[in-house]
């Protein structure tokens, strides 16, 4: 895994969507308000500054195909976005939510014909467009959340959706809107799945807040990353919860890769993949650096290098420093540095994933060795 | 470390705030275990961790009527600036010298490596100040006792 592209952004970046051909990029710098760049050879440049929130923007999310952008705040609101080529807008459709706290994410499922928001007020709503009414509607997925959602995902059939949040729990829900969805295949998950069933709900093993949630892409097994700093596997046929612990800090962002693997990343500020093995799941690289001209100051820090196990222990006792956080601390300026708030897929090519962290940078990942 | 990993977390309590989880108090599933670490009774550090917040608080060690004094007007002289200090709050958890309070909007700004480096290098430094002056005050009343008594003695 190696970073391909990075650009920095003089701001911290709470979330980011990149357009189908990666010549868009909508992100949020920490406000009310979207930036919307256009991108010619890594150069950035903005082209749009959407404004509609009054608090700030949680969640943004690029629909491929239909080139929409949706987005929702803590205001309690989700607008929807359509670029107007004639006036050369966006122009935002606000959406009739009806919940009465913090909205906190928002994806397309893949047919982008619905979208589910997560919000603090222990419910997610799935919303459509109400041919009707021209507008878009929602319908709420209450019981049994019991806390705020942090994390939603779609199943690849853009019936079931998966929704983590801090009532320890990822659940998995049917999100079937009739007169907008086909009857969907039986799948493991069950056979008649009318709105808001619960499907599944599963708890990693020590308990602890699920920062994101994420179907595999077959959508039969689903994976959550949770404040106990374990990734958990949950297998719906077996009803059987797999916890990986981690001795990294907790993960706030995941991918189900095409190709089977997980890639991870929060707190750490590198993020770092999971492979299944015959062992199991197992943490196999973290991301290597390009770092050319590293370690140029490695003077200074005697124990990376040099690393004898009394200095190592020393460090670890006085400055709860393990051998990793120092090695970070000469990291070049390339890399990131700061926590990783989302990892997004690529549209068209499942070999790429991009991140956005809080020290402002945008990184285009490659999952090539 | 861990306690440092904090996200933004809007109320869940009344619509449109946003507030520290841990001073408010009002959602018991977003607050963390507290965690003391201690030395001995008089040297204590509390770690009170949430969703959005971290609140550690700092036992300095008194060991006498001085260090009880020159620590009160230490933290007092801190607290009193605590605008200028970002992540200090401005009263003390009850029980507790001096509390900083970091939420996510100081880890979104700042490294969080650097913030713990901080709040560790103040607590050594602080037992460091208070014992150095503990000891210039000693001198110092020493010369004074002494030039007042070589008057004394004169007469």
């Amino acid at each position: 895994m190696t970073s391909l592209s990075q650009y920095q952004f003089p701001f911290c970046i709470t979330t980011h969507a990149f357009n189908k051909d990666k010549s868009k990029l909508a992100l949020c710098p920490n406000s009310n308000s979207i930036h919307v760049y256009n991108i010619i050879d890594d150069k950035y440049t903005l082209e749009h500054t959407l404004q509609g929130h009054d608090l700030l923007v949680t969640s943004l999310d690029w629909a491929p195909e239909t080139n929409r952008i949706v987005s929702c705040s803590q205001d309690k609101n989700a607008y929807v976005w359509n670029f107007d080529t004639i006036q050369n807008l966006w122009k935002p459709t606000l959406v009739h939510l009806r919940i009465n706290r913090a909205a906190t994410q928002v994806r397309w499922s893949s047919n982008e014909q619905k979208f589910a928001v997560a919000s603090g007020s222990r419910s997610v709503a799935v919303c459509y467009f109400g041919k009707d009414s021209d507008w878009w509607v929602s319908k709420h997925i209450k019981k049994p959340i019991a806390s705020t959602i942090l994390s939603i995902c779609w199943h690849p059939n853009n019936v079931l959706l998966a929704c983590g949040g801090t009532d320890m729990k990822a659940r998995v829900f049917s999100g079937f809107i009739k007169g907008v969805d086909e009857k969907p295949a039986p799948s493991v998950w069950g056979e008649r799945l009318p709105f808001g069933t619960l499907c599944g709900e599963y708890q990693s093993e020590y308990g602890g807040w699920v920062h994101s949630v994420s179907f595999s892409p077959d959508g039969n097994t689903l994976a959550f990353a949770s404040h106990d700093s374990t990734l958990s596997i949950a297998d719906p046929t077996q009803n059987f919860v797999t916890s990986i612990k981690t001795q990294q800090l907790p993960y706030k962002s995941m991918l189900w890769i095409p190709d089977g693997r997980i890639v991870v990343s929060g707190y750490n500020d590198l993020p770092g993949s999971y492979t299944y093995t015959q062992d199991g799941w197992a943490f196999t690289e973290n991301t290597k650096k390009v770092s050319a001209g590293r370690s140029s100051v490695s003077g200074s820090s005697p124990i990376g290098t040099k690393s004898s196990a009394f200095n190592m222990f020393r460090n670890m006792d006085s400055r709860m420093a393990t051998q990793r956080n120092l090695e970070e601390d000469d990291i070049p300026t390339e890399e990131v540095n700061g926590t990783i708030a989302e990892l997004k897929n690529m549209a068209y090519d499942s070999s790429r994933f991009t991140s956005c962290s809080f020290d402002g940078k945008i990184t285009i990942w490659s999952l090539a060795a | 470390m861990a306690a440092m990993c904090l996200d933004n977390f809007a109320s869940q309590i009344s619509e449109k705030h946003n507030v520290p989880e841990i001073e408010a108090y009002t959602t018991p599933e977003v607050i963390l275990n507290p965690l003391i670490i201690s030395r001995n009774e008089n040297e204590q550090v509390l770690i009170e961790s949430s969703i959005n917040s971290v609140r550690v608080s700092i036992k300095i060690k008194q060991a006498d009527d001085i260090e009880r004094i020159l620590c009160h007007k230490f933290t007092r002289f801190l607290m009193m600036r605590a605008e200028n200090f970002v992540i200090l709050r401005r009263v003390p958890v009850k029980g507790y010298d001096i509390s900083f309070l970091v939420t996510n909007f100081q880890t979104e700004s700042m490294y969080k490596d650097k913030l713990v480096d901080f709040i560790i290098q103040f607590m050594e430094d602080v037992d460091k100040e208070i014992s150095e002056m503990k000891l210039s005050l000693n001198a110092r009343a020493r010369i004074v006792a002494e030039s007042y008594l070589n008057q004394v003695c004169i007469i």
